[in-house]
């Protein structure tokens, strides 16, 4: 019964959403307002039909019906309840279903927060993230339909991935697509706007809040993501160059490059034409890492779900997405001419060198990633490209990058000079300095570089944000008084760019990681970066739906006992894999990590790392989102959106702004 | 409102990301296509042995087989199929109808057991029928290393002089044979 409520609910989202792509637009363009008006209803009501068919699915999922196929295969009863209701966007159609609500929560979001959109731009808005509903909940019903049945039902299903009964799996993937289809709403304001005719300063203001909660979002996905590989596969590293990690980085790198231009089109009314490009960009390009994902189509370790002939029909609403988007582009591009200029030495000049540099990253990403694939069309070779191609292009991108941090906030608007910006950053190159010449004293290799640049991004953002609240130039309480009054958004962007400065830093102390594979029975020990590392003993340890081989490994340092740590690799009999479970030590400056490996003639392979400042990656990219999320605070971006200017034709009701 | 006049250089500017996603799109569209009907495969490590003569290895003798060596792979009246299998692997399992599909179109195929154990081997080529005009063991794997197989099945075509002109790192199938196995074995019949 459930099941063919959630089918019909699925069915209904389906229909609405065609509803929402239609009417709205209709409306916009025939300026007929009650076609308008009943967007964002459309919009609410897809999604409460989406809600009821995603919550159909975790019931099932709940109380294991193995009726529904889709149950049968990745799941089983025995499984905790947490992984029950995980699993549910653990495979190919659940994550689809996952996607669509994740779009129809936009949509919602749009009709609930966008009263302050003037009327046309809101209905093409709505009408717009209602035709990729559409696409997408077509594919849910027709293709991936998660509610279909079988006859007569397993008595068992076929369980999930144990590498993926992991609680980070459990918040990964929705956080991700928070991040990835969130960037629709910034493809649906450029779409709208392409469609309108006009991109303003309220237009960049009104897309930025959207662009950056998404960005926020794959910012904390991206680096779940990574957090998970460092801890779950058991590798020590915290980024692969994996296509499908690549492809989560390249609308970070593009949606990151937005955040930044968006500004210039709200300050200054000028790069519009390439804000726009960039939205529309961001999220093909998001669409793209799904395809990628989904297709099999790339070698890569996240292989969950391979189907080519899922990809074709990915592929078909990528197509119908993006060809007509470009093309609308193509056409109406032309209008949007500025009407900001600035000189190339200004703070605009340096946006637009951030958009470069981002760009040209991404560039150089997405071409790495495709190139196989492409190579082996072409010219009918099978190779791959893998960390030394990536090190190679994106470090000489990313370190004019990091210099040019620091130096873009301190320009001034449309006319600059860099001799007082950089008069004012004479300490942060000082403490970069300082910082690069300890390091490249006390270490080998080229860590020096990143610590500097660490160091230079995180006393560059403290010189901006002292800048501004006049710190030891005015009394230190003025300071502060200054401080609570500063935009939120200025403060926000410091703490950004300091949060990128903490991953630098936990990058390069990764660099300086030393690693000791070793062979030991229990009461054995080893001396390992400055430590004795001891393996007390093995035992098998029985689970919910695995058996466990944990060991107990002890860590001393001068003879005192600082850690024990328990390392193990779960054996599950059902879907017959094992996983290895690693065991860190961390005091948030350097992580003791241990991974079991093969366990034979009563003793164990142990690998053991010692990684300086790893956690730091992670802190790091939280640094950065809370940034962004204080910038989401600030007054600015939800009410005083400037008023259009100039009298918009034909009557429209284009200029109506309410606080 | 009349647009401005746009030069044709600008508007070719703008069609660009258009025409590079479509380009793009084009070229997913044919890997997809290659992926189905076996032609590609993303998920191969390259094996760097395809225009080479076979390595020095040993199949040992194991019953059926006689075994053989890379020595017995020069001077072939046809060119031959080797088939790395072994009797615990379900997809050589799944490949093995369509060898024995070979064998009857008059198609050399030599087989080499990995890592198997003789009696399982045997039991199983005596269940399901033995489509191997020769067959060897490799007990101990070196013979796989030679080859640089990373799991078996794989297979190799090898020419009639010996050189190595084809490989598929995983199982046979109906699509591969027909697009790519079939026109190589006319081209060095």
């Amino acid at each position: 019964m459930i099941p063919e409520l959630g089918d019909f609910a699925l069915a209904l989202a389906c229909c609405l959403a065609a509803a929402q792509a239609v009417l709205p637009l209709i409306g916009a363009e025939a300026r007929e307002r009650r076609l308008m008006a009943g967007a964002p209803g459309l919009a609410l009501g897809q999604l409460i039909a989406i809600g009821t068919a995603f919550a159909s699915l975790v019931w099932c999922n709940v109380v294991s019906d193995f009726s529904v196929r889709n149950v049968a295969a990745y799941s089983q009863s025995q499984e905790p309840l947490f992984y029950r209701i995980t699993g549910t966007w653990g495979n190919h159609d659940g994550s689809i279903l996952l996607w669509c609500l994740v779009l129809a929560l936009c949509g919602g979001a749009v009709a609930a927060f966008g009263s302050n959109l003037p009327s046309t731009l809101r209905a093409r808005v709505i009408g717009v993230l209602g035709a990729v509903s559409a696409g997408f909940l077509l594919f849910a019903v027709t293709a991936s339909n998660p509610f279909a049945r079988i006859w007569p039902p397993p008595m068992q299903g076929q369980g999930m991935n144990a590498l993926l009964q992991d609680p980070a799996l459990a918040v990964h993937p929705p956080i991700l697509y928070l991040g990835y289809v969130g960037f629709a709403v910034p493809f649906a304001f450029a779409v709208a706007a392409l469609l309108e005719g006009r991109v303003d300063a309220a237009w960049g203001r009104w897309v930025r809040p959207w662009a950056l909660t998404s960005w926020c979002f794959l910012t904390c996905g991206i680096a779940l993501g990574s957090w998970w590989a460092y801890y779950d596969l058991g590798w020590g590293g915290f980024w692969f160059w994996d296509p499908v990690e690549n492809s989560s980085l390249l609308p970070w790198l593009t949606g990151t490059a937005l955040l930044h231009s968006a500004i210039v089109v709200e300050k200054r009314e000028a790069l519009k034409t390439w804000s726009v490009l960039l939205a529309i960009a961001t999220f093909a390009l998001s669409l793209c890492g799904t395809f990628l994902t989904r297709s099999g189509i790339l070698n890569s370790v996240h292989a969950f779900a391979n189907d080519p002939e899922r990809g074709l029909f990915i592929l078909v609403l990528l197509g119908l997405v993006i060809v007509p988007s470009l093309l609308l582009f193509a056409l109406r591009a032309p209008v949007l001419a500025p009407s900001g200029f600035f000189a190339v030495l200004s703070r605009e000049g340096a946006l637009v060198l951030n958009n470069i540099l981002l760009c040209s990253i991404a560039a150089v990403v997405f071409t790495g990633t495709l190139y196989p694939p492409f190579a082996n069309l072409l010219a009918g070779i099978q190779l791959s490209v893998g960390k030394p191609f990536f090190n190679a292009t994106v470090l000489p991108l990313a370190a004019p990058l990091i210099i040019a941090m620091p130096i873009g906030p301190m320009l001034s608007w449309k006319r600059a000079e860099l001799f007082p910006a950089l008069h004012r950053l004479w300490w942060a190159a000082l403490v970069a300095a300082a910082v690069g010449i300890v390091v490249a004293l006390g270490w080998h290799g080229l860590a020096f570089l990143g610590f500097a640049g660490s160091a230079w991004l995180i006393a560059g953002a403290a010189t901006d944000l002292g800048g501004r609240i006049r710190l030891f130039r005015a009394p230190f309480g003025e300071s502060l008084r200054r401080l609570a009054a500063l935009p939120r958004g200025a403060v926000g962007a410091a703490i950004a760019h300091a949060g990128l400065g903490v991953t630098v830093a936990g990058i390069a102390g990764m660099t300086l990681a030393s690693q000791l594979v070793v062979f030991m029975h229990p009461g054995q020990s080893v001396d390992f970066a400055g430590d004795r590392w001891t393996l007390q003993s093995l035992v098998n340890r029985p689970g919910p739906d695995y058996v466990a081989r944990r060991a107990a490994l002890e860590v001393s340092r001068d003879g005192r006992v600082i850690a024990v740590l328990h390392p193990a690799v779960r054996a599950f009999p059902v879907e017959q894999t094992a996983v290895t479970d690693t065991a860190i030590r961390t005091d948030f400056v350097v992580d003791l990590y241990t991974a079991l490996g093969a366990v034979h003639d009563g003793g164990a392979e142990v690998r053991l790392r010692y990684d300086p400042l790893a956690p730091w990656i992670w802190l790091g990219a939280l640094v950065m989102a809370g940034g962004g999320a204080l910038s989401l605070a600030d007054r600015r971006l939800r009410v005083g959106a400037p008023a259009r200017r100039g009298v918009p034709q034909g009557g429209r009701d284009g200029a109506r702004v309410s606080a | 409102m009349t647009p401005p006049a746009i030069s044709s250089r600008r508007r070719l500017l703008l069609l660009a990301p258009l025409g590079l996603a479509a380009i793009t799109g084009l070229g997913f569209l044919r890997v997809l296509s290659r992926m189905q009907n076996g032609s590609y495969n993303p998920h191969t490590v390259p094996n760097l042995m395809v225009g080479r003569l076979p390595p020095p290895f040993t199949a040992s003798p194991a019953p059926p087989g006689a075994g053989f060596t890379a020595a017995d792979l020069q001077n072939l009246p046809q060119p031959v199929l080797i088939n790395f299998f072994a009797s615990w692997c379900v997809p050589c399992r799944e490949e093995h109808p369509l060898l024995m599909r070979l064998k009857a179109q008059g198609i050399a195929v030599w087989g080499i057991a990995y890592q198997d154990q003789d009696k399982a081997m045997a039991g199983f080529l005596a269940a399901d029928g033995d489509p191997y005009a020769r067959l060897g063991a490799d007990n101990t794997g070196e013979a796989a290393v030679a080859w640089g197989i990373s799991g078996v099945p794989e297979s190799f075509l090898v020419d009639r002089s010996g050189i190595i002109r084809w490989h598929i790192g995983g199982p046979l199938s109906p699509e591969v044979i027909a697009a790519t196995l079939d026109p190589l074995l006319r081209k060095y019949a």
